[in-house]
């Protein structure tokens, strides 16, 4: 081949390869309060799901606010696909109250978890404060004898409140998400 | 066969069967060359490889396949290996392969119908030898029967055998009625397929779908959680999605209530739960796209298809059919205790978008990989699976309603108020021992 095509062929199989176009925002002095404060709250959210505060988690979200983790990382609105979870706080409930009755077998046995956040980019904010900040998670779960490890990355959108952020929504890419799950997820990860 | 399993003919009797069936690895290689590979197996629908080059691996049995659309139009089922060394050609789950398949190791090339189209410097290679392009040894295997039966496709490995429609018998209604539910009468794949591995013989599955005494105990947590949230939903708002109607379903539909169902057991094993979860409510939007289907048929026959009472139709050995909601579910056997399930969701087309969504709610809610119900019947068909590996018992029983069942013309209909009758499970055995006895 020659060497152009060669290239063409390779600029063809990176282009297929990236699902997002990733932009770094410039640094500016100044954006220390609100990196800080986004870390804070991402920090905060994982001991909450660790902790298995499962209403405190939802009380994360705004009333409209969505947890969504698509099938495929090439998804881009959470309405109208399969996804493999695609919750408002109403269907968030139903999760929650599932995983804390009694007769919810699967919820039985042993388990927990272990999330760590890193790589939070805040990618915008508004005037009014609002925030678009991306992270990146890694989150370790026992169930019985059994780990399985997840990872992937957070995109979140949040709302600025007098009582802090909250979620208007909560995008989470699993690396793994279009490979076979063994076994299934029980609760937001 | 270890010494401590009886012989074949012995595991199965009329109301129970030898733990071995579910546990045994020789079984379990023995099944899959005397069911899975010689009977139909669905490979996928047409609608998944619409452009010539477009393909699907899928697993027949232990066998690698590709399902492939040929230039001509024509979907093929080859074996996923290159004639040459054994390589497999396709690497990836589906993708499209252009002109040609090209093995990644020496660069043979095939037509789609897997046909030898290239070998590298052929002359000068292979002459004289037995290697040449008449000779079928260089083509890429074609599985030994393909079928399409409105638009779902299917391979049997055998030359010999009933053709698709006779295999199906009356359950091919879960097909007809999935696309006569579509305005034009045909379905579209959604193209996202969820996959989900259960740790348990691919049996259990098959008996659980069909097994109408679980979801009730099964599925409470959810049943229960899901009807709490719909009641403040229609206090607040008058009324809820409908979706929380098809989860809180599983806790208002008592244990007993069960019973009104009824299954239809058919030859080869195949089965249908008839039986209604209120999924024809008269909001606007059902309103709305019943206008189209009397538009397209009649009002006659919109209602014929309308009525027609299906809860699941289940395709032994290897397909669950929700038509209602036009959902299937496919069953890879991966290993006598390990499972591989792909999920599909089909769009009707012609129908107005909510009738999709309504659709979809249950797609994501049921069978994405956050399922809130499966999740419970995946811990169930682990515990059995252990359960049976051990020696506190030899035996399943099936015993439930057995004796009460009504036989007429082949079809095993179980009795009036009988719906949890473990009739298809001792009928999935009945085909299960045919089968095997079949050297
Ligand atoms: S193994 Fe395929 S070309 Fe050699
Ligand atoms: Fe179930």
């Amino acid at each position: 081949m020659a060497k152009k095509a060669v290239r063409k062929v390779v600029k063809k199989a990176v282009k297929k390869t990236a699902a997002r176009k990733v932009s770094l925002p410039a640094y500016k002095a100044g954006n220390y309060a609100t990196q800080h404060a986004v870390e804070q709250f991402l920090y905060k959210q994982a001991e909450v799901l660790d902790a298995k505060r499962w209403q405190d988690y939802i009380d994360l979200f705004t009333d409209e606010g969505v947890y969504w983790m698509p099938a495929d990382p090439a998804d881009r609105h959470w309405d109208g696909i399969p996804s493999i979870f695609a919750e408002d706080k109403n269907l968030m409930t139903v999760r929650m109250n599932r995983v804390l009755h009694p007769d919810a077998w699967s919820q039985r046995p042993l388990w927990g978890t272990n999330h760590v956040v890193g790589n939070v980019i805040v990618e915008k904010e508004s005037p009014n404060g609002d925030v678009v900040v991306r992270s990146r998670f890694h989150m370790l779960e026992l169930r019985r004898d059994t780990v399985r490890h997840f990872a992937g990355s957070y995109v979140h959108q949040l709302k600025k409140t007098p009582n802090g952020y909250r979620i208007k929504m909560q995008r989470v890419d699993m690396t793994n998400a279009q490979a076979a799950f063994e076994y299934v997820l029980q609760v937001w990860v | 066969m270890p010494d401590r399993n009886p012989p074949i003919s012995k595991l199965v009797e009329p109301d129970r069967v030898h733990k071995s069936v579910y546990t045994d690895e020789q079984l379990f290689e023995l099944e899959m060359e005397r069911i899975h590979e010689r009977v139909w197996i669905y490979c996928g629908h047409e609608t998944q490889v619409k452009k010539p080059g477009d393909y699907y691996t899928v697993q027949i049995g232990r066998q690698p396949m590709v399902m492939v659309r040929g230039a001509d139009g024509k979907v093929n089922v080859l074996y996923n290996r290159c004639p040459h060394r054994g390589a497999m050609i396709c690497g990836d789950r589906h993708g499209n392969t252009g002109e040609f398949f090209r093995c990644s190791y020496h660069a043979w090339t095939f037509n789609h119908d897997g046909k030898l189209k290239n070998i590298p410097m052929m002359e000068s290679g292979y002459q004289g030898t037995r290697w040449n392009r008449d000779n079928p040894d260089c083509n890429m295997k074609q599985a030994a029967r393909v079928a399409n039966y409105r638009g779902f496709v299917f391979a049997s490995l055998v030359a010999d055998g009933p053709s698709l429609v006779e295999f199906l018998g009356p359950s091919k209604i879960a097909f007809d009625d999935i696309c006569d539910r579509a305005p034009e009468g045909e379905v579209e794949v959604v193209p996202n397929c969820f996959r989900v591995i259960q740790n348990s013989n691919w049996k259990i599955f098959l008996e659980n779908q069909l097994d109408a005494l679980h979801p009730s105990v099964t599925h409470q947590s959810t049943g229960r959680a899901a009807r709490d949230v719909e009641v403040q939903i229609e206090k607040k708002t008058g009324h809820a999605p409908l979706a929380y109607h098809m989860l809180s379903a599983f806790s208002t539909v008592t244990i007993d209530k069960w019973d009104n169902f009824q299954t239809l057991n058919y030859p080869h094993g195949h089965c249908i739960l008839a039986g209604y979860m209120g999924l024809r409510p008269q909001d606007p939007d059902t309103l709305a796209y019943e206008k189209t289907l009397v538009k397209a048929y009649g009002e006659k026959r919109k209602e014929e298809i309308l009525s027609t009472n299906i809860h699941h139709v289940l395709i032994y050995p290897g397909l669950s059919v929700q038509s209602p909601l036009q959902q299937l579910r496919a069953v890879r056997p991966l290993g006598v205790n390990k499972t591989l399930t792909e999920i599909w969701h089909f769009r009707l087309k012609g129908a107005p978008e909510p009738i999709y969504r309504r659709a979809l709610a249950y797609y994501n809610l049921v069978n994405s990989p956050a399922t809130l119900i499966n999740a419970d019947d995946l811990e169930n068909f682990w515990k059995i699976q252990t359960g049976l590996g051990s020696d506190g018992g030899d035996w399943v029983s099936f015993a439930r309603h057995y004796g009460r069942d009504i036989e007429k013309d082949g079809v095993l209909e179980t009795g009036e108020g009988m719906g949890t009758s473990e009739a298809p499970m001792r009928n999935q055995m009945k085909a299960w021992s045919e089968f095997m006895a079949r050297a």
